[in-house]
């Protein structure tokens, strides 16, 4: 995927200008949180499992390699293979060679973001494979030649008749915005695709050590048969998702869907476990584990080591002032939002997605929401302390924050300048009380007014009183 | 006899020695109610968030072992917003624990308080009393909230104030959009999230906008005048020590 950070300004005013997009990020906003908040308050314990889904994923991470090899070994017990790829590069390579080695034409696919983050299906068309997307929003992405602006919900940008126009162009159908026909035709579309796929490619939302298992969480069912249907099921998951035990998984299914769109449980919850067996009645016959770590071992034992702790659930995007205001496109890369502006500059250097972890007041709310307690705020200040240490922060910002901590450290300095920064306010504001255009302060007067200072500063004040 | 009052530094934050004294003479009324003695240290500046925020750490433990050394031998540190006071607990973050300026600023942490939590539990409430009345609405502001979870305090003071009727506006938890210096380095998307703040504001329909942030009361005021929202707005103290005499935040002198 083309990547588009350092243009989030740019996009961000587009964003804001697109009344089609305003209108479906103010769905989002009157849907997920609401139904969260609900969720969270028929769950007593709700906070309680945080702390305990945080520690558990602290344990994890600290022993991610013996996890890991757990569950390979458990992988291999069960008929499965697993692959270790260091690179997206080495991901999209093994991926394609399993591809190659069944001689597949055509390969169905479930929701997954770790393949958008390697951006596999791109490279897996242009070496002769095509790949069906199955989840109904990345079917309308892949459509539409698009990508996914939610991590749970990957069309959440696109309104009915976005959708409606796809279909008809597409499905060379009469145009219809009944939601009910739409949903039809893509089973229609869909269901011969699953039948005559050669391979099946989901993702997982989580490994687990003890049995060698994948689990995936949807809505739709969809991912049942792209991992049932074909000869060949590959799970492609980052390494960070490994759990250790099937009890463990459950904690992390409760706080899930709760977090992510407020339901007790998501719908299907499909474990893997190796390939088929004599007994069963359907299953692939193989079994692939695609684990990509794609700079994630990287992260541990830096200051950036609690984002692996990371669940994808999207309620911090959910809560985002931001990216509700925004969407996830204007965020340039794969994952949008307050995770996304933590692990994107991981993930492509912080030179080429500076603009993200600025791109936040740290008001504070994801870190609220977050299911396993991510201080996703302090993760982007320390994005922040990265830049300036590289003297990547824009130069102005740069001399700015310099001068003015000149001054800041010499008390008598400061008080100087409080002293006649309100002295000067006070002009321009003269009785009105407030100023409606300031120059150098186009930024803050180019949408709202400047109170100007009530009298002189309370340093004079106070010093005349004692006087 | 020796003066039996325990000391409070009050911390005057730069956006109310600049724009809005009254909040820090309010402050110390409150503080001289709650029978403490108030002092304001000369050696005070910024608490260091911008330079914090903006990756500068060197600058930011700079400016805060000289806080630290401002405010040695207070009781209490106090200051009237959540985001200041707020920046004054993260200074430990801002030294290895094997420097003995992370146990100092641990220490400083430990007494610095938000005005109205510390209010709340040192002050007799009985005794407030204050002329304003009128229906007011009150903006929840992020840093208070979530780091040092002020959110019951201010308004069980305010409850104390037959005057006082508040009307809760929807999202009070939600961020205004100012943040510091992303309101000039992204302009756009916080004026989207002012612009709700004001709505939400607007349709409860009080003639008070309240909150304990300069910062943030600056922004939402600055664009409730530009849209032509009548709705005046104060710092929560100035109410509370009935100090109501100058016009409200942004507002034109009397007969103008
Ligand atoms: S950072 Fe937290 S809230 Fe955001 S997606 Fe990950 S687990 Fe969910």
């Amino acid at each position: 995927m083309e990547i588009r950070s350092q243009e989030f300004k740019k996009s961000a005013h587009i964003a804001l200008h697109d009344a089609k997009l305003q209108r479906a990020l103010g769905n989002l906003k009157a849907g997920f949180p609401g139904k969260r908040a609900a969720a969270v308050a028929r769950l007593p314990e709700f906070d309680a499992l945080r702390d305990q889904a945080r520690d558990l994923k602290n344990h994890i991470i600290e022993h991610l390699d013996l996890y890991l090899e757990e569950f390979e070994k458990n992988v291999i017990a069960q008929g499965g293979t697993v692959h270790w790829c260091r690179t997206a590069e080495d991901a999209r390579k093994t991926i394609l060679e399993i591809c190659r080695a069944q001689d597949a034409k055509t390969v169905t696919k479930g929701k997954s973001m770790v393949t958008e983050e390697i951006a596999l299906n791109e490279y897996l068309e242009a070496n002769g494979v095509t790949p069906v997307e199955t989840d109904l929003g990345e079917y309308i992405l892949q459509l539409r030649n698009d990508h996914p602006s939610h991590i749970v919900a990957p069309a959440i940008h696109l309104t009915l008749d976005d959708v409606a126009e796809a279909f008809h162009e597409h499905h060379k159908r009469p145009k219809s915005d009944d939601p009910a026909v739409l949903m039809q035709e893509a089973r229609e579309m869909l269901r011969k695709q699953f039948v005559s796929a050669d391979v099946g490619i989901t993702g997982a939302n989580f490994l687990i050590a003890e049995t060698g298992s994948t689990i995936i969480c949807t809505n739709e069912g969809n991912g049942d048969l792209t991992q049932t249907l074909p000869k060949t099921h590959i799970v492609v998951s980052s390494i960070e998702k490994v759990v250790p035990t099937l009890e463990d998984m459950t904690l992390f299914l409760r706080l899930l869907a709760r977090s992510a769109t407020g339901q007790e449980f998501t719908v299907y919850n499909t474990l893997s476990t190796g390939p088929r067996r004599q007994a069963d009645r359907d299953g692939p016959e193989n079994f692939h584990v695609v684990l990509v770590d794609n700079g994630r071992s990287d992260m541990v034992g830096t200051e950036f080591q609690e984002m692996l702790r990371c669940i994808r659930c999207s309620a911090c995007m959910n809560h985002c002032p931001v990216y509700g205001a925004v969407g996830g496109q204007t965020y340039g890369w794969v994952y949008p939002g307050p995770m996304g502006s933590v692990l994107t500059p991981q993930m492509i250097g912080i030179e080429n997605a500076g603009l993200l972890p600025n791109a936040s007041t740290f008001c504070g709310k994801c870190e609220e929401v977050c299911p396993v307690r991510i201080p996703l705020p302090k993760l982007m200040r320390h994005w922040r302390d990265k830049e300036w240490e590289k003297h990547l922060t824009p130069a102005a910002a740069r001399s700015g924050i310099g001068i003015w901590a000149f001054f800041a450290k010499r008390p008598a300095l400061y008080r100087m300048l409080s002293w006649s920064s309100n002295l000067f306010l006070r002009l321009v504001g003269g009785k009105r009380g407030r100023i409606r255009k300031l120059p150098l302060a186009g930024g803050w007067t180019d949408f709202r007014d400047m109170p100007a200072p009530s009298g002189k500063t309370f340093m004079q004040q106070w010093q005349e009183r004692k006087s | 006899m020796a003066n039996p009052r325990p000391r409070v530094g009050l911390f005057v934050t730069c956006l109310a020695d600049m724009f809005r004294p009254e909040v820090a003479f309010a402050s110390v009324k409150l503080l001289e109610l709650a029978g403490f003695e108030v002092e304001v240290p000369k050696r005070q500046t910024c608490c260091g968030q911008p330079a914090f925020n903006s990756g500068d750490r060197k600058d930011s433990a700079d400016i805060a072992r000289q806080t630290i050394e401002a405010f040695d031998g207070f009781e209490y540190v106090v200051g009237p917003s959540g985001s200041c006071i707020g920046m004054l607990h993260h200074y430990p973050e801002l030294f290895v624990e094997s420097d003995p300026w992370h146990q100092r600023a641990l220490d400083l942490k430990a007494r610095a308080f938000e005005i109205t939590s510390f209010l709340a539990l040192h002050l007799d409430m009985d005794k407030l009393s204050s002329s304003f009345t009128g229906k007011v609405t009150y903006h929840d502001s992020c840093s208070g909230l979530r780091e040092l979870g002020v959110k019951k305090q201010p308004r069980e003071l305010l409850s104390k104030l037959p005057g006082v009727q508040i009307s809760e506006m929807e999202e009070a938890e939600t961020c205004c959009g100012f943040g510091g210096t992303f309101c000039v380095k992204y302009p756009e998307i916080s004026n989207r999230m002012v612009g709700n703040k004001s709505e939400n504001i607007r349709a409860t329909g009080a003639d008070t906008l309240l909150g304990g942030d300069l910062g943030c009361l600056l922004n939402m005021v600055g664009k409730l005048k530009r849209e032509g929202i009548e709705v005046k707005a104060r710092h929560v103290v100035e109410v509370l020590a009935d100090m109501l005499d100058s016009p409200a935040i942004g507002e034109a002198e009397q007969g103008v």
